[in-house]
């Protein structure tokens, strides 16, 4: 029911959208710091309920890449387009509204603050109640309110944290500070999710529970999610599509099976990875 | 599971977490009995002045004048509390808007352009001003970020009173602006012939007013974009939050109540003086809401009453309590103390060894919010212990929450 809903709120956009087939497309990306070129013309696209990834050696561009989807650089070259709007150079809170949102890959939560607040303030694009509202606490500012906080305790609940809800975030240890980073996205009702390394320094029981949790999620809510990945398990188990960079460059594109194939990828990665983990 | 949240079928949930948080019951009864002693406060002296009981000298009108500028010290601190403790933005030249305030009320309500706005309009209006004058000190500089910010916002504090002293045909110059006018209601004049008592009052309904307005913002969508600001701003931008505006928003209502503040404290005083503004009121301000205890509203005026009544009363009347101790005890290592040590030259030795005791062993403040204490003293020991078990819990879990939603209609 929940898949039907969202399809239907998005259908407006997909429709007048000309490649409506994809939620996000980059175009001719470029980000250039000073003399350095960390992300060099790169075209990307992410399928609408698609789960993909990118991988790459460290230093690849990655995350950088991240930064200009979520509006935190704004790319030097190369358009990004959004459900089929041009949102290069728009701010980040203005891309979250829209419906992007993402995990960070050093843990970023608000640690001095509970679960729950973590996650209301993932809300903060959803929610109307002005500053005079508040202090008047109006009817309508109340409703919001208890709704709100039903739903972050939901969010909670789904990566197994209602129990810490009135925890302080930096008092949580690290996987539920990882699944907590989640929540705190899934709170703003996006249709794009971007997980920068989302198993990172998490051991492999609560790895392949993440995995199944991600693969949940996009079901449930009719999300695409896009992933950086260093663990070659979850990017192979999880991802419909894989792009690897190198340099900043895009050096292939395709499905795991492909990817693991191309010698290029097994040059510029794999071989190299092999034999640092080997 | 998000949209479901949202549909009639699961609002009943609400029994399960009751959305805005109630006061506990001894914090409850804390404030009642707080606020019976603070209302009962002048009865000493009305009782006096009726001939019904004699005070002892000290007990005079002095005390309740002391009170009602802590009043209004205690204002400045529930404002910058806004700022410093709760959008984590270090404002090193509070005082500043406070000038503004308090001129602007000087101005605009005395005898020397022979305006004379009421007391009530001028606090909404000073209120407006400062709050103008913080969003257009705000703009250019709340893009900067901790250290920058403070050097900035002491640039500020050190320019305001200037440009006050300077502005000689607007506010006086260094004569300052007297004959302010006092607050009135109908024919009644608040404070006509020194009366601080009712001065004192109306003090106390200000501050009740503004705590009950900082205590419903806090828990709101705003409050929680300051905190979520404070943490990492990065983060917070990137969950939606227009960080420009929130914090737009936190440096000008902190400064409107300085607005507030500083109407109260000219229309006491009745006098208004550029050397009243100086870098150290900002230093004194900010010292109530570190050791109050940054973000908790009880610890934040709890701090501004005790440093004011430390540097105003305690700290000057040291010296004399100590002299009249020797002179009553006679005891010879306290008559020597007396006669060798000039006491008054160390006032301000003493105020600086109180504070770095205080922030040594307790650094979360008089009065820490819960926040500031799980951050300083966390019980992480426990929740790691659940954690643990929760870690095998997991995919139970999630197992039975999925049951849950199936066999829900």
């Amino acid at each position: 029911m929940s898949e039907a809903h969202r399809a239907a709120a998005t259908a407006p956009a997909r429709s007048s959208s000309a490649d409506g087939a994809y939620v996000l497309s980059a175009q001719g990306i470029t980000m250039r710091f000073g003399g350095l070129v960390a992300v060099n013309n790169v075209d990307f696209d992410i399928p609408r309920g698609g789960i993909v990834s990118i991988i790459g050696p460290n230093g690849a561009g990655k995350t950088t890449f991240f930064n200009t989807i979520t509006g935190l650089y704004k790319p030097t070259s190369g358009r990004m387009i959004f459900e089929g709007r041009d949102i290069t150079g728009t701010s980040p809170s203005d891309i979250t509204a829209l419906g992007i949102a993402r995990t960070f890959q050093n843990i970023r939560l608000f640690a001095n603050m509970t679960a729950l607040e973590n996650v209301l303030v993932g809300q903060h694009s959803r929610l109307r109640s002005s500053v005079l509202s508040s202090v008047l606490r109006t009817a309508k500012m109340r409703e919001e309110e208890v709704r709100a906080r039903e739903k972050g305790i939901e969010i909670l609940r789904t990566v197994g944290l209602s129990y810490a809800a009135e925890e302080l975030a930096k008092n949580l240890p690290y996987g539920a500070q990882r699944r907590l980073e989640i929540a705190r996205a899934l709170g703003s009702d996006p249709k794009l999710l971007l997980l920068d390394e989302p198993t990172a320094g998490m051991n492999p029981f609560e790895t392949s529970d993440l995995i199944q949790f991600i693969r949940d999620l996009r079901t449930r809510l009719s999300l695409s999610i896009l992933l950086i990945e260093h663990d070659m398990k979850v990017v192979m188990g999880l991802s419909e599509r894989i792009t690897v960079l190198d340099y900043g460059q895009k050096i292939a594109e395709g499905s795991p099976a492909e990817v693991r194939a191309n010698p290029r990828v097994i040059e510029a990665y794999l071989g190299r990875a092999a034999t640092i983990t080997g | 599971m998000q949209r479901t949240a949202n549909s009639p079928q699961t609002a009943g949930s609400g029994s399960l977490f009751p959305a805005p948080k109630k006061a506990s019951r001894s914090s409850m009864i804390v404030a009642g009995v707080l606020s019976v002693f603070l209302l009962l406060l002048p009865v000493p002296q009305l009782l006096s002045e009726a001939g019904i009981v004699r005070l002892p000298i000290r007990f005079d009108q002095a005390f309740l004048n002391a009170a009602a500028d802590t009043a209004a010290f205690t204002l400045l601190a529930l404002g910058l509390n806004i700022v410093v403790g709760y959008a984590g933005l270090l404002d090193l030249g509070y005082a500043a808007f406070f000038a503004i305030g308090t001129y602007s009320y000087a101005i605009l309500a005395s005898s020397l352009f022979d305006l004379h706005v009421p007391f009530w309009i001028m606090l909404i209006v000073s209120g407006i001003i400062t709050a103008l004058f913080g969003v257009v000190f705000g703009a250019p500089t709340l893009r900067l970020r901790g250290d920058y910010l403070a050097i900035v916002t002491l640039g500020f504090g050190e320019i305001v009173p200037i440009f006050i002293l300077n502005l000689d045909q607007l506010t006086g110059g260094t004569n300052g602006i007297a004959g302010v006018d006092k607050p009135a209601i109908g024919s009644i004049i608040i404070g006509a012939n020194n009366d601080n008592i009712s001065f004192y009052y109306l003090g106390l309904l200000l501050i009740a007013l503004v705590v009950f307005i900082i205590n419903r913002l806090r828990d709101s969508r705003m409050g929680r974009a300051w905190m979520a600001i404070r943490e990492d701003e990065l983060a917070a931008a990137t969950m939606g939050i227009n960080t420009t505006t929130a914090k737009l928003w936190a440096f000008g209502l902190g400064a409107a109540l300085s607005g507030f503040a500083g109407t109260f404290y000219g229309s006491h005083l009745g006098f208004a003086s550029p050397g009243q503004f100086s870098f150290s009121q900002s230093v004194l301000i900010l010292c109530m809401v570190i050791l109050g205890g940054m973000g908790n509203l009880w610890g934040v005026m709890l701090g501004a009453v005790v440093i004011y009544l430390l540097q105003t009363v305690v700290l000057i009347q040291f010296p004399t309590w100590i002299s009249n101790l020797a002179k009553d005890t006679d005891l010879d290592f306290l008559v020597n103390f007396n006669q060798n040590v000039r006491l008054t030259d160390y006032t301000f030795f003493i105020y600086g060894i109180i504070l770095v005791l205080f922030m040594l062993f307790r650094p979360e403040g008089l009065i820490s919010s819960r926040r500031r204490k799980l951050e300083l003293h966390p019980e992480s020991e426990k929740i790691s212990d659940q954690e643990r078990q929760d870690l095998y819990d997991v995919r139970e879990t999630n197992q039975s929450d999925t049951d849950v939603k199936g066999s829900q209609p």
